[in-house]
Formats: C-alpha cells, sequence, structure tokens
C-alpha cells in the first residue's frame, strides 16, 4: 500500500442520501428484507473514515484492465468497447491513485458464476472482470465487451439493462462507492426496478454513460464515456483542527 | 444568484448477487485473472498488539443468514494510528488496516483474523473505544451499510460515537461478545428485531 497526499484527511461532505437510491425499495424484492427499518444514526465523519487503505501500481497486472484478454488470453466475443472517465470528488477535483473494480455478464448477459443459470452460453475467453488504478488527473480507461441484458427473478418478466457494476475507493473509507452504469439510449434502463430505486431522474442520468466517439478507434472498437463522483472534502480554516494537525 | 458549482455524488446501485466476480473472484473460482484477491488479510504474521479472530453473520429481516454479503473492514494499528493518511504519523508497517471478508457460500459465517485496534480520536480530542469499522453490500443493499464493532472487554463507556446512540439498548448490536481469550463473535441483523446500529457518516 502506498501513502495518501496530505490534505486526503480532511472531514468528508455530507451524504445527500436523497439523492441516493432509498434502502427500502418494494419494486426491488429482495432489498424488503435486507433494508434497516431503524434510522440511521447520524454521525459526521470521523478520522475512522477519512482514513481508507491505498493501492499501488505494483499490485495491478498489465492486463488487468482488459477483459477481453485478461481471462484466457485469447479474445472474448461480443462488441468491443472502450469504458473510460475520470473519478472526480464532489468539488470537481480528480481523485489520483484509487482502485476502480469492475465486473459484468458477457456479451450474451450471462455471468461467470454458479447461480447464474441463464440460457445465454458463458465464453470461454471472458472472466468478466478487470481493475484499474486513476492516473494523476483522476483518469481510468478499461478495454471490454458490452454486456449483454438479461432477466432476473423479480417481477415475471423483468430484465435488467445492459450494465457495468463498478467499485470505487477514495482516500477515506468513507468515500467507498459501488455503483452501475448503463447505457445510452437502452430502452431497458427506464423500465428496471433497480434503476428505480433511485428517486429523482437527475440521479439516474449520472448513471448513463453516452457514447463518446471521440475516444472510439477506428475499425476496432467504440467508447463509452462514466465520471464517478466521490464525496468532497471540506477545507475550511475555521474547522476545528485535531490535534497533531 | 451565483451557482454552485459542486457536482453530486454517482449514486449507489446494490452490489447484486455476482459481487465475488469483481472483488473475490479467486474465491468464486475464477482464477487466473489475478493472481490473488486484495484484502486477504488486514495484518502481515508480526503486526503488533493482540492478534483476535471474530467470527460472524449477516442475517436479514426474515432471520435468514445472508450467504452472498460481502465486507470490508478498516482499523487502526494497536496504538490507534491509521495506515496511509492518518495525519498523527506512521503506522505499524505490519497493518494494512484494510481487508474484504466474504460470507461463507455454504454457511454464511464470516471470519476476520486481525489485531485488536486502539483507541481514536474523535474530531473533539476525545477518545473513541477501539473499534473496527465495516462497510457491508450485498444483493438487496441498495447502498452500502456502514457500522462498527466494538469490544465486550475494552471500556466503551465514555465513546463519543456509542454515546450518541439515543436508544441505549441498542448499543449492544454494536459489541462484539467475546467467546474465547482472542475471540469475538459480532452477528449483524440487518432488519427487526435486535437490528444492527448503522451510521450515517
Ligand atoms: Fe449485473
Amino acid at each position: 500500500m502506498t501513502a495518501n497526499s496530505e490534505g486526503d484527511r480532511d472531514p468528508l461532505f455530507f451524504r445527500d442520501r436523497d439523492w441516493h437510491p432509498a434502502a427500502y425499495t418494494p419494486g426491488y424484492k429482495t432489498s424488503m428484507t435486507r433494508a434497516p427499518f431503524r434510522p440511521l444514526v447520524a454521525l459526521g465523519s470521523t478520522l475512522s473514515e477519512e482514513t481508507g487503505p491505498a493501492f499501488g501500481q505494483s499490485m495491478i497486472g498489465a492486463l488487468d484492465n482488459n477483459l477481453i484478454l485478461n481471462f484466457t488470453g485469447q479474445p472474448a466475443i461480443g462488441e468491443r468497447i472502450i469504458l473510460h472517465g475520470r473519478v472526480l470528488d464532489e468539488t470537481g477535483r480528480g481523485v489520483p491513485n484509487v482502485l476502480v473494480e469492475i465486473w459484468q455478464a458477457n456479451a450474451g448477459g450471462r455471468y461467470r458464476h454458479k447461480k447464474d443459470g441463464y440460457l445465454a452460453p458463458l465464453d470461454p475467453n471472458f472472466g468478466g472482470c478487470g481493475r484499474t488504478l486513476t492516473g494523476p488527473d483522476g483518469s481510468y480507461e478499461f478495454l471490454t465487451v458490452r454486456p449483454g441484458a438479461y432477466p432476473w427473478p423479480n417481477r415475471v418478466n423483468d430484465w435488467r439493462p445492459m450494465h457495468v457494476h463498478l467499485s470505487v475507493f477514495g482516500s477515506g473509507f468513507g468515500q467507498r462507492l459501488i455503483t452501475q452504469m448503463y447505457f445510452e439510449g437502452d430502452p431497458l434502463i427506464a423500465r428496471c426496478p433497480i434503476v428505480r430505486t433511485i428517486g429523482q431522474e437527475k440521479a439516474i442520468e449520472a448513471l448513463v454513460a453516452p457514447l463518446d466517439m471521440n475516444r472510439a478507434i477506428p475499425m476496432d472498437c467504440l467508447a463509452y464515456k462514466f465520471d464517478v463522483v466521490l464525496r468532497g472534502r471540506r477545507q475550511s480554516l475555521f474547522e476545528n483542527r485535531r490535534e497533531g494537525m | 444568484m451565483q451557482p454552485l458549482d459542486y457536482l453530486k455524488e454517482t449514486p449507489s446501485q446494490t452490489a447484486g448477487p455476482f459481487v465475488h466476480i469483481g472483488l473475490t473472484p479467486n474465491k468464486l473460482g475464477i482464477g487466473g485473472v489475478y493472481p490473488q484477491d486484495l484484502g486477504d488479510s488486514p495484518i502481515r504474521e508480526e503486526a503488533k498488539g493482540q492478534q483476535i479472530t471474530i467470527v460472524g453473520t449477516v442475517r436479514d429481516g426474515a432471520g435468514m443468514i445472508l450467504r452472498d454479503a460481502l465486507i470490508e473492514s478498516w482499523q487502526a494499528d494497536a496504538a490507534g494510528i491509521y495506515p496511509g493518511n492518518d495525519p498523527r504519523g506512521a503506522a505499524d508497517p505490519n497493518v494494512g488496516g484494510w481487508a474484504r471478508i466474504i460470507a461463507d457460500f455454504d454457511t454464511g459465517e464470516w471470519v476476520l483474523k486481525t489485531i485488536k485496534p486502539g483507541a481514536v480520536p474523535y474530531p473533539d480530542g476525545r477518545m473513541m473505544a477501539p473499534h473496527i469499522s465495516l462497510w457491508i453490500v450485498a444483493r438487496g443493499i441498495n447502498l452500502g451499510l456502514q457500522t462498527r464493532v466494538h469490544f465486550e472487554d475494552e471500556d466503551n463507556s465514555a465513546c463519543p460515537v456509542l454515546g450518541r446512540i439515543e436508544h441505549r439498548d441498542r448499543v449492544q448490536t454494536l459489541i462484539a461478545k467475546k467467546t474465547g481469550p482472542d475471540n469475538y463473535r459480532f452477528d449483524i441483523v440487518l432488519q427487526g428485531e435486535n437490528e444492527t446500529v448503522f451510521f450515517d457518516i
């Protein structure tokens, strides 16, 4: 692990919980027994959330961000895409050197998981996971195939839109975030009960990646851009300074 | 009026049932992509302090033990210093502080082998009782849940965070029970009777 820089220890912005999905969302049935019923105990961030793990480049392999090749070395089947963007915080600063991990179904909508029994076949050359560290400006990039939509047991005929799961670290444990990115123009987005756990239309839009022809590579792959925003950090001369700062 | 030009945090979505593909592929049997999963241990063997084992489960509102829960833990070293960016100095080099823990696919039990952390200051300088922060995700959890493990054999009476819990009978949901000289049990209840305290931090 490597050290984070100074300033990466200020108090965190408060989380806007009306922007995030609620815990109890009956349209997504599993949430009904897994949502806490008691109110959360409100607490400003402490050192325990302002600090967090850091990851070094030495942990990352050369093909880790290439899901087309990283399973067997032979190319996976599907529509080749670059998925790129930046990890920013709420003040708009890029967040460098943080770990971004992704996982997804293959081009047919099938996960490499014993609990996924969907009809679509496994691709022998697609594992379904990738990871990378953000650059100095917070940028990241993956090469993958566009995942297929797939049905899931919820209501009788629910389908997940095409999506990639993302797990992102900040410099503080309280910034930890898992989310999903969707693809511009997918008509299943508006019909998805998991998407609809989010109440505000603008928040849903923040999860939809636009096609980015500037980053497409002619005769090779298309590109989609997806920025991730983590909680910001509050800087004030008037903030109570802790011992040792 | 001028606009406030802050960005909004990216909204959370559930980790879903297949989170292990992304975060612990080797434990799922997807070998060959990464040499090993990240976060297998928060410490090295030589870490200073009392080596402890915490065992627990995550249970839902219907009393079912989750087999798909994934937990991450973050803690200070035995002296109460966080690795990496703690403003008070460098932590024990044998303490990474972070672990990724998964419920057993068959029994749902999870295990964390670590060292007991030291007390850490609250922003006003009072000391928070020794604790390990947990972040819990799974299918059906729309936004990762934040809680803390405290220890039955520590003095938790003056902890400013535990002191914020209005319903005093709920404090015990954050206290790991001692089951042996170096062993603790910490069962997490997502909903209903004995529901664990979760924080909005
Ligand atoms: Fe998925």
